[in-house]
Formats: C-alpha cells, structure tokens, sequence
C-alpha cells in the first residue's frame, strides 16, 4: 500500500512491474495512436470553468494542459496544474481523464488525484435551450487548488493549509451538473449548475454555478489560412461560484469568481486560453491567472483500432 | 483513508479496457452500413422554413474558398479531402446532398445526426455555416460511374 498523495511528479518507480508493463503499454499506444492521428482544428470555446453544449467529435483526443497561480492572503500563493485526456465516444458522449497536481510556493509540489468526467448530450438536435448532463468521479486530496470547480462553502482559507497536512484528507466526490447551453447571432451562452457529493464522511450535497459569455472576434472566415485573423479569437467572460450546501444554501461564506477569456485557435491545430479571474468578495482569492494549451487528434479511435488490427 | 496507487492503475486500466471498445465501435461504425445512407435521409427531414432559407452569402466572391478552407479543418477527416465519402461519413458529392436546397443542407450542418455520429456544428458562426454551404454546393454531383467525360462518346 504507497500513499498516493507521497508520490510528487514520479509515479512509476512505485510501481510493481506488472503496472508499470500496463502503464507503459498504454503510454506507448496512445503516444503511436496520437502521432498516427491527423490534428484537427476545432473550433473551441475560451471557457476554462464553464462547459457549453459542445462535445467531442467522435473518435478525436483532445489533449489540454492548464495552469492556475493563485494569490493567498496570509499564506503562500500557489501553482496548481491539470491535465486533460477527452475523447468523443459518440456524438453524444465525450469522456474525459484528469490528473491534477500543484506546487505551494515555500512548500512543496504534489500529486493530487484523478477525475473521470462523463458528458451526456441529451437532446438530438440543437433547441432553443440545448442541455447536457455532466458526471464525474473525482479522487483527490485535500491539498488539490486547480480550482475547475468552486462549490459549497469552498472559501480562500480553505487553501493555506500546509500541503503536508492537506493531503491527508482523502475525496472521493461525485460530481453531477445540468450544461445549459445555447449559440445565436455567434454568441454563445452557458450556465452550469453544480451538485457534488463527497461520498466519504457522510458530508452534505453541496452546490455551485458557472456562467459564461462568449464571441468570436468575426463571424465569417477569411479565404485565406492565417494565424492572427480575428475569426481565430474567441473572446469573453464567465463568473463562478459556490452555493452553500444542502443544509446552508445560499451565499452565506462562499466565495465566487469574475474572469475574462479568450482562446486562440492556431492554424497549426493548437488552441491557447488565457483568463485572468478576479474574486468577488473577501472570501474568494484575489486573484488567479488561468492559461491553457491543448490540441486536437482527429481519427484518434481509428489509429487505435489500426494499432491493434482492427477494420481498416 | 489511504490511496492504492496499484488498484488506481488497475481500475483505471479495467475502465479503459470497458470503455474503449464501446467508443471505438460507436466512433468508427460505419454509418453507410447501417440501412440505406441514413445521413441522406436526413436531409429530407428539414422543416419546410429550413428548406427555404437563401443562402446569405450566395453573391460573395469569397464565400466557396473560405468554405474551403473550413471544409478542409473541420469536414474532411470524415467526408474525404475531396468530399467523396470515407467510413465514417458519406460522400458530399451524391445527388441527394447536391439536390438538396442550400437551407436544406445549413439545417443539416445545424442540428448534426446525433445518432449517427455526426456532431452539431452550430458552434462554427452562421455566416461560416454559410460559408460550408457555398462550397459544398459548389462541388457540383458526382459523375455516375461509367459516364464519359465527352457527352458526344454517348449520343
């Protein structure tokens, strides 16, 4: 038995050599896949809390990295860290695997868990409200500050914890939210609503929202192929927040969130987010810098059924 | 509670294991394979206002090669580079996509055919909906295999 939360940035020497065969395997097939993947660029949302109606295209890998350095009154700021693994199954489903990890300044860098997140389109066709239901499983510590989600009574004191001791509290949360969605005139419009359950302790059903408005820069593409055209930026904003839980809902001692975004789609198939998010009262942190990098493998599933002898 | 680094990896290899295959299946059926090109049988489900709808941007000069490029990032891995079909999406070119109106076929890009793996696209802006539109529609139909290219070789 290894503690999850003492293995820093090197997980692989801990494990027994069966594993390791298993994880390198597995590394070794989606790194082939991915090179035999054709990149693809999408058109994606600048949202980094938000989820609007828009799932992955099937069969295509979406690999994102994002950074979050938030500032802490009375402690030492921080650097936390995800990365994203999101494959379109179905046109209506999209799954996704997330490994978290931060560094505290003055303290020190750790490895804070894992999420699996489900996403549920459940409409066919595009309505006037499109909604989609979203499921996670989340496994982290109590150390973890990437902050993808404020929920609850999740307040700035809850981070100055020194990591020695927050990553002995252990979270096994079951994430639920409502996607509201809905594009018209080039906007589009999202609203999250946010259950979570930490199915450890017998704590509360807690609540949060995340709301968000966006806007390419032009609607209509240019004839020609071109990295700084203004249909390649997607600018706007989302505010986010918790809602106390089951027995205190509310805004009673719960913090929330104002942040500019905007997203770079590159012709070279890379997406870059940027979002500076400022705390609306003195619960929330002052302030967070949000950056993201991802890119899109298209054929993904096909690149893996070829690797393993399947149909052509 | 501790953490079990050897049963995270395990349980995640067995749900990747579980998964997998169900996406892969989903994502890589061939849809001409299920029933006759459901995706063409799509298009006649179109209200009748969608039918209607004029294409905005019929008149611009820029429309068909910005849709081009547009087809190239966001069409071509499933519909073919030259539009012609692939496995996991039919051919552009068929007399019932160059038959349908250009509304037709803007409701078609709009709404997706979910069920059949192919995702809305309502996230591209209308004017470069629009813009797909006037380059599909610009590819013309398919010659029928075994047609000449002389029409005088076939009087």
């Amino acid at each position: 038995m290894l503690d999850a939360t003492q293995l820093q940035l090197n997980l692989f020497p801990f494990l027994p050599i069966f594993d390791r065969l298993i994880v390198r395997m597995l590394a070794s097939a989606l790194l082939a896949a991915a090179l035999l993947a054709a990149p693809a660029r999408a058109q994606e949302s600048p949202y980094i809390v938000t989820y609007d109606h828009y799932l992955e295209e099937p069969g295509s890998l979406e690999v994102e990295y994002y950074s979050t350095f938030g500032t802490q009154r009375g402690d030492n700021d921080f650097h936390a860290y995800w990365s994203e693994f999101e494959y379109g199954m179905t046109a209506w489903w999209t799954t996704e695997v997330y490994l978290d990890g931060q560094t505290t300044f003055n303290d020190t860098t750790i490895f804070t868990g894992f999420r699996w997140e489900n996403r549920f389109r459940l409409l066919q066709r595009e309505h006037f409200i499109n909604p989609v239901l979203y499921i996670e499983y989340e496994q982290t510590s109590g150390a973890d500050k990437i902050l993808k989600e404020v929920e609850g009574h999740d307040v700035e004191s809850d981070y100055a914890i020194p990591n020695a001791i927050a990553r002995q509290e252990h979270d096994h949360e079951l994430e639920t939210k409502l996607l509201l969605s809905r594009t018209f005139s080039g906007w589009n419009v999202a609203e999250n609503t946010i259950a979570t359950k930490n199915v450890t302790g017998g704590n509360p059903w807690e609540f949060g929202y995340a709301i968000g408005a966006s806007r390419p820069l032009a609607l209509k593409a240019s004839a020609q192929r071109c990295s700084f055209c203004p249909e390649n930026f997607i600018a706007g904003l989302e505010m986010y927040g918790g809602l106390g839980d089951r027995y205190s809902f509310g805004l009673h001692n719960t913090s929330h969130y104002l942040a500019p975004v905007v997203a770079w789609n590159l012709p070279s198939d890379w997406t870059l987010r940027l979002s500076p998010g400022f705390g609306l009262n003195d619960n929330s942190h002052r302030f967070l810098l949000r950056w993201g990098i991802s890119r899109e493998f298209s054929g993904f599933g096909a690149a893996i059924s070829r690797l393993f002898g399947g149909r052509q | 509670m501790i953490f079990d680094t050897t049963r995270i990896v395990r349980l995640c290899t067995a749900a990747a294991v579980l998964i997998m295959p169900f996406g892969l299946a989903f994502a890589q059926a061939d849809p001409a394979s299920r029933g006759n090109n459901p995706i063409y049988a799509e298009l006649t489900k179109a209200p009748r206002k969608a039918v209607g709808r004029r294409n905005p941007l019929a008149a611009d000069p820029e429309a068909v090669a910005a849709g081009g490029k547009l087809f190239a990032l966001h069409c071509a891995e499933c519909h073919g580079d030259m539009a012609e079909g692939g496995k996991k999406a039919p051919s552009l070119l068929a007399q019932e996509v160059q038959g349908a109106t250009p509304g037709t076929l803007f409701w078609l890009l709009t709404n997706g055919v979910v069920r059949r793996g192919m995702p809305v696209w309502s996230k591209l802006p209308e004017p470069q909906r629009w813009q797909l539109v006037s380059y599909i529609k610009s590819l013309g139909p398919a010659s029928p295999p075994g047609a000449s290219a002389d029409p005088m070789a076939h009087p």
